[in-house]
């Protein structure tokens, strides 16, 4: 590979078309000199190099600093095809559709809160359905389903669960358009009925963290953010409904590559065109997942308020638990970007990357449309997470894409194998950081040492101006699934 | 062939994989399966109180292998049940089989997860006959 390579800045390479028959644009990747050599020790430059292939794929096959081997797409893999002859892939979101992040403000401080801390995770704990399979506390009717998969936010608002003003600080304002629950199959249906509000495990987690560095007064003043304050950030997903919605569809997909007679260097890459039967199915199948996605961390958002609740005795609101923002990592949308010099309706795959919109390109009535969109990175439970904020020039990178997380170094069985869970414990103890797990087994596969320096990936991606520091947030209490 | 490998764990950074072996496709299935639950659990321990009978369809040996391993995974979610014996009743042409498979209700006081599996992906999906037979499949986790 090393003849078609070449560092076009500081913190970007490029991999030239021509380096295999098959490539319909070149292989972008943002890294610095250390990240592009993790990337290059495992099979994640292959799968850029794979994903140029996609039939319809405008401009480049782009990874972010985070990049890391997946399966299909690299993690960390972002492309855009031209929505009107181009074709979609299930691979390109994955099966987690929607797994997302979103941060909760509050009014406390951190340094107040730490007697309570323990209590706070431990009620947490109690509160949260988390662990392998694990269905919740809420369980829907078809009906009620089919009502959630069409209106995401909507059906949560109507019962009970958000406030009025979280709506607007969720991507697409919590229901993506085009989601028919018609599309989604029986079986999926069966799996999500009972799995609303629930963490699931892996990397899924609930984190109590402080805000320990601002590096952008004016957009964390915006944000609500301060020094010293305490926030909450949640990751999950789509759970078993999505990983169904992922695997009907990819089968679908298998056949009509199969009949297009598509050559394609891995299977799971497998796609349809956006506008035939199967890839409009697909489509609105997806949506109705994402509907569910933005749900559950809604729901989620519901119990963990309820937590503080118990524990501080105030309200949530005296509390001021406002919803920063909820943005997704692993989904496909129809977006308009520049593509040579003129606009064009893509269907962008992020597959493990997250949206970054600079100024205004939010919807007007966001509070942040003059600053640009809130960009919430999860680390690892031992180091930082970041909250960062799109930026302008970004539209002209990846189609306002960033990274998604730290991304992983270390298979979870190198993890089990070479980190115990008590020296785990005692690590994190030695640091401060109060942990529960679903699965104590589970948790050192998500150990610190697991996972690349987020804080690098980050100043990669504030260095080739794909989104802008804002803060730096450090973990205090971490509940895992 | 009773103490012949069944199956190797594959490593990967973010997921896992595996290959399963076997003197035929039906016993290459079944190993593949049992060496599926064993990543989520321990499988020694797990009883087999819950018994199934199912049916997949593919259009080749590599997708029936996917389906069959993602159609378990359904069955053990919905069901709440961990399976650990499968028996592959018929297999025609590659392109169908039936099979019966047994396991128990997950109970985590007795049973210890390891992983959770999202789904069995299409990436690097092989399956060849060499001296016996050998199919290669990864999981998202």
């Amino acid at each position: 590979m090393a003849d078609y390579l070449e560092k076009v800045s500081p913190y970007c390479f490029k991999i030239s078309k021509s380096y295999k028959k098959g490539m319909r644009v070149p292989g972008v990747i943002y890294a610095d000199e250390e990240l592009f050599l993790l990337a290059e020790a495992d099979k994640a430059l292959e799968q850029v190099v794979n994903v140029a292939f996609l039939p319809g794929i405008v401009k480049a096959s782009f990874a972010m600093p985070d990049i890391h081997w997946g399966y299909g797409f690299p993690i960390g893999g972002v492309a855009a095809t031209d929505a009107k002859d181009g074709f979609i892939s299930p691979g390109g979101v994955g099966f987690d559709i929607s797994c997302g992040v979103r941060l909760l403000r509050t009014n406390l401080l951190a340094c107040e809160t730490r007697p309570l801390l323990k209590n706070l995770v431990h009620e947490l704990s109690r509160n949260i359905p988390k662990g392998v399979g694990r269905h919740g506390k809420i369980k829907l009717s078809p009906n009620e389903m089919r009502e959630l998969l069409a209106t995401g936010i909507s059906w949560v608002l109507k019962r009970g669960y958000a406030w009025d003003e979280d709506g607007v600080c969720i991507e697409e304002k919590g229901c993506l358009d085009g989601a028919s629950p018609d599309k989604v199959s029986k079986r999926a249906i069966e799996r999500g009925h009972n799995q609303l509000g629930t963490l699931g495990s892996g990397n899924h987690f609930v984190e109590i963290q402080e805000v320990v560095d601002v590096f952008d007064k004016q957009v964390a003043e915006v944000f609500g953010i301060f020094k010293g304050q305490l926030v909450v950030m949640i990751h999950s997903g789509s759970r078993g409904l999505g990983h169904q919605v992922c695997s009907d569809y990819i089968k679908v997909m298998d056949k009509v590559a199969k009949r297009l007679g598509l050559e394609l260097p891995d299977r799971q890459l497998a796609c349809a065109p956006i506008s035939s039967a199967e890839g409009k199915s697909y489509y609105a199948a997806m949506a109705c997942a994402a509907n569910y996605a933005m749900a559950n961390r809604q729901v989620l958002t519901y119990w963990t308020r309820q937590s503080f609740e118990t524990i501080f005795k105030k309200s949530a609101k005296e509390l001021d638990m406002n919803l920063l923002y909820d943005v997704s990592h692993n989904l496909a949308k129809f977006e308009d970007h520049l593509v040579d010099g003129k606009s064009m309706r893509v269907c962008i795959h992020r597959k493990g990357a997250t949206r970054a919109f600079g100024p205004n390109l939010l919807p007007k009535e966001s509070p942040y449309y003059t600053i640009g969109q809130p960009v919430i990175i999860p680390g690892d439970m031992g180091r930082a997470s970041y909250i960062l904020v799109g930026t302008r020039e970004s539209e002209n990178e990846a189609f306002s894409s960033t990274c998604h997380g730290a991304g992983r170094v270390m298979s979870r069985s190198e993890a089990k194998r070479k980190i115990g869970v008590e020296q785990l414990k005692k690590e994190l103890a030695e640091k401060g950081v109060v942990v529960e797990a679903g699965h104590l087994s589970l948790l050192v596969e998500e150990a610190p040492e697991a996972y690349k320096d987020v804080s690098r990936v980050v100043d990669v991606c504030d260095g080739a101006g794909l989104s802008r520091k804002v803060a730096k947030l450090k973990p205090l209490g971490v509940l895992k699934g | 062939m009773t103490k012949a490998k069944r199956f190797d764990i594959l490593e990967h950074t973010a997921d896992i994989g595996l290959v399963a072996y076997g003197r035929n496709l039906e016993e290459v299935f079944e190993n593949a399966a049992e060496g599926m639950f064993s990543l989520i659990m321990d499988i020694d321990k797990v009883g087999d109180s819950f018994s199934c009978e199912l049916r997949v369809e593919s259009e080749d040996k590599e997708g029936l292998l996917v389906e069959w391993l993602n159609e378990l995974l359904y069955i053990s979610e919905v069901n709440e049940i961990i399976l650990k014996m499968f028996k592959i009743t018929y297999l025609e042409k590659d392109r169908f089989l039936t099979a019966k498979v047994y396991g128990e209700k997950v109970d985590l006081n007795r049973h210890q997860i390891k992983t959770e599996i999202k789904a069995c992906t299409y990436h690097e999906l092989k399956i060849k006959k060499d001296k016996v037979w050998r199919a290669q499949v990864i999981f998202d986790i």
